[in-house]
């Protein structure tokens, strides 16, 4: 056996004598492997931003997406190992589905995360299982509710947040995010933001290529959760790109 | 033997449920017959389904006792879970599942009246077979056949509340007036905004 290790991380099951349990601390971890996501939750929605890392040349533009439709109301992105987001994404979908079916309305977000949280929370308590090895966030708009975005954990934690950053570079998209002054911001002003914080974040020598993946859900859209337009993708793409190009001159100034 | 012994207990009966600018009122006669006894006439057909939202049943007492009890039960436990107290259009939803989903075995002619902070008031008529519709006035049972004429010229979207309320209680005074199935007293509830506690905000 290697050496590191005390052997309180052989199962999810089971606690090390200072109360920790290993196997959730090491499936957060593995998030850390994945691109960022962010999501902003505004004045009037939630936009999400992804840095969808390219691995190979040869995939198809547009493959293994990472943010996605719950219901008509509600988007998700994900930050770990896709597959397992992917399971866990079907499980919120069903949640949505069955709300509906009994109740004929919009699953409300916060049940849904709950539901969805309590699932990721029993894959911590079996020997058999291991973790999920990913971290979701959740956004919706309704006319009377207003926004709400929220973040699950490995372990079956959530929280609400109006910024939220998961993935390889959360902290530094978490200082970036400082400044933003959420509840005065629309949608279209946050997605800019987003795409300027992944670009920000983005670490070009050790991740070479990556997609940019926006979507929103608010008040414009009619409080559905939708794939950002081309047009507005590109002009946000390009103020981001814009934004950096500006930075580094400053930088070069000042030197 | 007589047929009022063994004949099912059934709701022959007139029902009103009208929306107006603010809230509902819902209202019904007070009658419960056996074939052609009365069974009981004080009867109270305005069942609550929560704090806010009321149902008027027409068909079998039985079954539509039945169908308020587990609908409430639903919309109960739905509370607890969401923290936030349920809608009109879903306490109407759960009542047609029920509705439709037995519809070969039961009689069951629902009517749901409430307030809620989405919609306001609201209305809905759930008839048997398991339809929904909402609707600014529904009216229900064997009695509403005699006043569908008047609903229809008299009625008007988005009266006062006094209006409403002396409105819904005509229309059930000539309802019972020409309907031997339903008779006793007028039974009443009104819904309207009230101030509820901000509880967990979504």
């Amino acid at each position: 056996m290697s050496s590191i290790g005390t052997g309180y991380d052989l199962s999810a099951s089971q606690f090390s004598p200072d109360g920790r349990v290993f196997q959730v601390e090491y499936a957060q971890k593995a998030i850390e492997n994945s691109g960022t996501a962010v999501g902003l939750r505004g004045k009037d929605g939630v936009v999400f931003a992804v840095e969808k890392l390219v691995t190979s040349k040869l995939y198809e533009p547009g493959a293994n997406r990472r943010l996605f439709s719950v219901d008509r109301h509600v988007g998700l992105s994900i930050a770990g190992l896709l597959a397992d987001a992917r399971q866990l994404v079907e499980t919120a979908r069903t949640e949505a589905s069955n709300y509906r079916g009994e109740y004929g309305t919009n699953v409300p977000i916060q049940y849904l995360t709950d539901r969805v949280a309590m699932y990721m929370h029993a894959y911590t308590l079996y020997s058999a299982v291991r973790p999920f090895g990913c971290s979701l966030m959740l956004g919706t708009y309704d006319k009377d509710a207003g926004p709400a975005m929220y973040m699950i954990d490995p372990s079956g934690v959530y929280n609400g947040y109006l910024g939220c950053a998961i993935g390889k570079a959360k902290q530094a998209a978490k200082t970036e995010m400082e400044k933003i002054k959420f509840n005065e911001m629309s949608c279209q002003e946050l997605l800019k933001e987003a795409a300027k914080i992944i670009y920000t974040v983005h670490d070009s020598v050790k991740d070479k290529s990556f997609e940019l993946e926006l979507s929103w859900v608010g008040e414009h859209t009619g409080g559905v959760h939708q794939k950002v337009p081309a047009d507005v993708h590109q002009a946000a793409e390009a103020y981001a790109k814009a934004a950096l190009e500006e930075d580094s001159d400053s930088d070069l100034d000042e030197s | 033997m007589a047929d009022w012994l063994t004949a099912e207990h059934s709701t022959g009966t007139s029902l009103v449920a009208a929306e107006f600018d603010g809230g509902v009122v819902i209202g019904a006669d007070s009658r419960t017959t056996t074939g052609a006894y009365v069974a009981n006439r004080v009867t109270d057909k305005l069942t609550r389904l929560s704090d806010q939202i009321y149902c008027c049943r027409s068909g079998s007492a039985a079954d539509t006792q039945a169908i308020a009890d587990i609908a409430a039960y639903h919309l109960e436990f739905q509370e607890i879970e969401t923290g936030q107290p349920p809608l009109v259009n879903v306490a109407a939803k759960v009542v047609q599942d029920i509705c439709y989903n037995y519809r070969d075995q039961m009689s069951a002619g629902m009517i749901i009246g409430g307030w809620d902070v989405r919609k306001g008031g609201q209305v809905y008529a759930i008839p048997i077979g398991g339809m929904i519709v909402r609707q600014a006035i529904a009216i229900g049972g064997s009695g509403s056949s005699y006043i569908y004429g008047f609903v229809d010229a008299q009625f008007k979207e988005g009266m006062q509340k006094e209006d409403c309320v002396e409105f819904v209680k005509k229309c059930l005074g000539l309802a019972i007036s020409r309907d031997g199935s339903s008779g006793g007293v007028i039974r009443v509830v009104l819904q309207e905004h009230r101030k509820y506690p901000d509880m967990v905000k979504q």
